[in-house]
């Protein structure tokens, strides 16, 4: 039997995740049947990042809630994974340190199936064991995204052009778009994207289900009906909780994201 | 004279393939729901999913039986939305007029019988309408809750597509389309931007009875066509999220849609079509 190794993938979507919606969970599927079908990747994981409640979004709840939210609608999947680390962070984290961690725990994980592996005795071993073991394939993290995602690049003091770069360049993004829109031009109209476009995948979802969080929690407030756009049980939670309201949806109103407070921080240091 | 503050009791009824049956299609009972809450005169009292035959030779359709299943399976955790199998279950198509009939009939008696053909017209064609066209004669009912208006509604619940059907030659008659906008309604899900106003006004029995034609607007792009659902299962793709797990579980386990299964009725005329071309020759 020929082994074709392909590199393992895991998919990383950073969001904020108010509240997470079936099309968040839809972009995983969609992603994880291109990178298959490109014949070179075979995703191992996904894992859905819910953003630090420092983000300071306007209307973001409790990372608390929307991690256990996350939970709950992922409970059926037995490959995507919700991870509080960074919601645990003390203050919001760029996207580009998550990605790093996350990488750097899948090695560590790596590492340690090697010492596991080392202390097995070989009878115990399977050949599928043995051969990975020999031969490791490191796996790759990419960074799971809409197309919005990609126009955000241009938006004045919310990235850092270093990090845009270390994110296509080591990482790689895995882009989801809806017919009729079109992220190449996005790509084409950035020299730093262009120059790493074989790592951008993009994906196009040709059913249409596009159920943005702000429309659910609109949605919530009037006391409209959600169910099938979020998962039964995360309705009940909502619901349970009392979580969305018109006052949450006031939560850091007037404020500023913190990656721009961060960054007119750095600009305008005589401003202290 | 009627009570203002008393609410029409609405039974909303959806037709369609469901084919298989999606998310898309479960919301837009809630979305009905929703809207008829809000005007503060209705109250939705039961949704109803009513598979087309067999007979219907759509290309693609598969058995009413696995159709009709994924359903029920789909509203098992509906408190208010059920399917119902009296239309799959007769051997010939039926319009759709005579399953809101049946509906409507069956909801004013306890024990309706099973014969189309007792699906009776409501009030004799021609008669004239009173100001208000969702007037029915009242029917007594025993253990009333006294805000309800005396005879509940059957309304056609869809996307503005079966709407604008109303317009394919031979598709539809005349004659069961005024019926159904005349003496039960419709109510009619469609996305922002649509072209289902204009489709009203251009038609004139539509604008007749526009009164009793609900339109909503989904500002949540769901556009999950069971079409798309098919093709994606043919290629492998993954459904997820898509169309409820437990509906998913079973296309898998019962393998149900193929490439085969999608060249059912390929060349075959559709049964309404073929009906109501025969009709107009005799």
């Amino acid at each position: 039997v020929r082994m074709k190794s392909r590199i393992p993938l895991i998919l990383l979507a950073c969001g904020s995740f108010n509240p997470i919606t079936n099309m968040h969970m839809r972009l995983f599927e969609l992603a994880r049947d291109h990178m298959h079908q490109t014949g070179q990747y075979q995703v191992i994981e996904g894992i859905m990042s819910p953003v630090n409640d420092d983000y300071g979004k306007k209307g973001l709840i409790s990372a608390r809630h929307r991690i256990a939210m996350a939970k709950l609608a992922l409970e059926t999947s037995d490959w995507i994974r919700v991870d509080p680390w960074e919601s645990e962070q003390e203050t919001w984290t760029e996207t580009v340190k998550v990605l790093r961690h996350h990488y750097n725990e899948s090695l560590r994980l790596l590492q340690s199936k090697k010492e596991f592996m080392k202390n097995k005795r070989p009878i115990e071993r399977s050949t599928e064991d043995s051969f990975s073991y020999q031969h490791p394939v490191l796996p790759e993290l990419k960074l799971l995204c809409g197309a919005d995602f990609l126009q955000t690049f241009k938006t004045p003091n919310l990235w850092k052009e270093e990090h845009i770069k270390e994110i296509v360049e080591k990482f790689g993004l895995v882009c989801i778009s809806r017919a009729g829109s079109d992220p190449a031009q996005y790509i084409n109209e950035s020299d730093l994207l262009t120059k790493f476009q074989h790592n951008i995948f993009l994906v196009k979802e040709w059913i249409q289900n596009e159920i943005s969080a702000t429309q659910i929690r609109y949605a919530l407030r009037r006391g409209l009906s959600v169910k099938y756009l979020v998962p039964d049980s995360v309705i009940s939670y909502i619901a349970h909780h009392n979580i969305y309201t018109e006052e949450s949806e006031r939560k850091n109103e007037g404020d500023l994201l913190q990656p721009l407070k961060l960054h007119n921080t750095t600009v305008n240091p005589l401003n202290d | 004279m009627e009570d203002p503050d008393k609410k029409t009791e609405v039974v909303l009824l959806a037709c369609g393939s469901f084919n298989p049956i999606t998310n898309m299609h479960l919301r837009l009972f809630e979305l009905a729901k929703d809207y008829f809450n809000e005007t503060g005169k209705y109250k939705v009292i039961k949704g109803i999913i009513s598979p087309v035959g067999d007979a219907y030779k759509k290309k693609g359709l598969i058995s009413a039986n696995h159709r009709v299943t994924m359903a029920k399976l789909a509203t098992k955790n509906s408190d208010w939305v059920e399917v119902d199998d009296w239309e799959s279950s007769q051997s010939e198509w039926l319009e759709t007029l005579k399953v809101l009939r049946y509906h409507h009939q069956k909801l004013l008696s306890p024990d309706p019988t099973n014969s189309p053909q007792n699906a009776i017209p409501l009030t004799k064609p021609g008669r004239k309408r009173k100001q208000e066209p969702n007037r029915h004669d009242p029917v007594k009912k025993k253990n009333q809750s006294p805000d309800i208006k005396s005879v509940p509604q059957v309304k056609l619940l869809c996307g503005s597509d079966m709407l604008e059907s109303f317009g394919i030659p031979n598709l539809w008659k005349l004659e069961d389309i005024t019926e159904i906008v005349e003496n039960h309604g419709l109510v009619c899900i469609s996305r922002a931007g649509n072209n289902v106003q204009k489709f009203i006004y251009e038609s004139d029995i539509l604008w007749r009875h526009k009164n009793n034609i609900h339109l909503v607007e989904e500002w949540i792009t769901n556009d999950i066509s069971a079409t798309k659902i098919r093709r994606a299962l043919r290629r492998g793709q993954s459904i997820r999220y898509l169309v409820p797990d437990v509906v998913q579980a079973y296309i898998e386990k019962n393998n149900l849609y193929s490439p085969e299964s999608e060249d059912r009725n390929a060349g075959v005329i559709l049964a309404p079509l073929q009906k109501n071309a025969s009709d107009s020759k005799n």
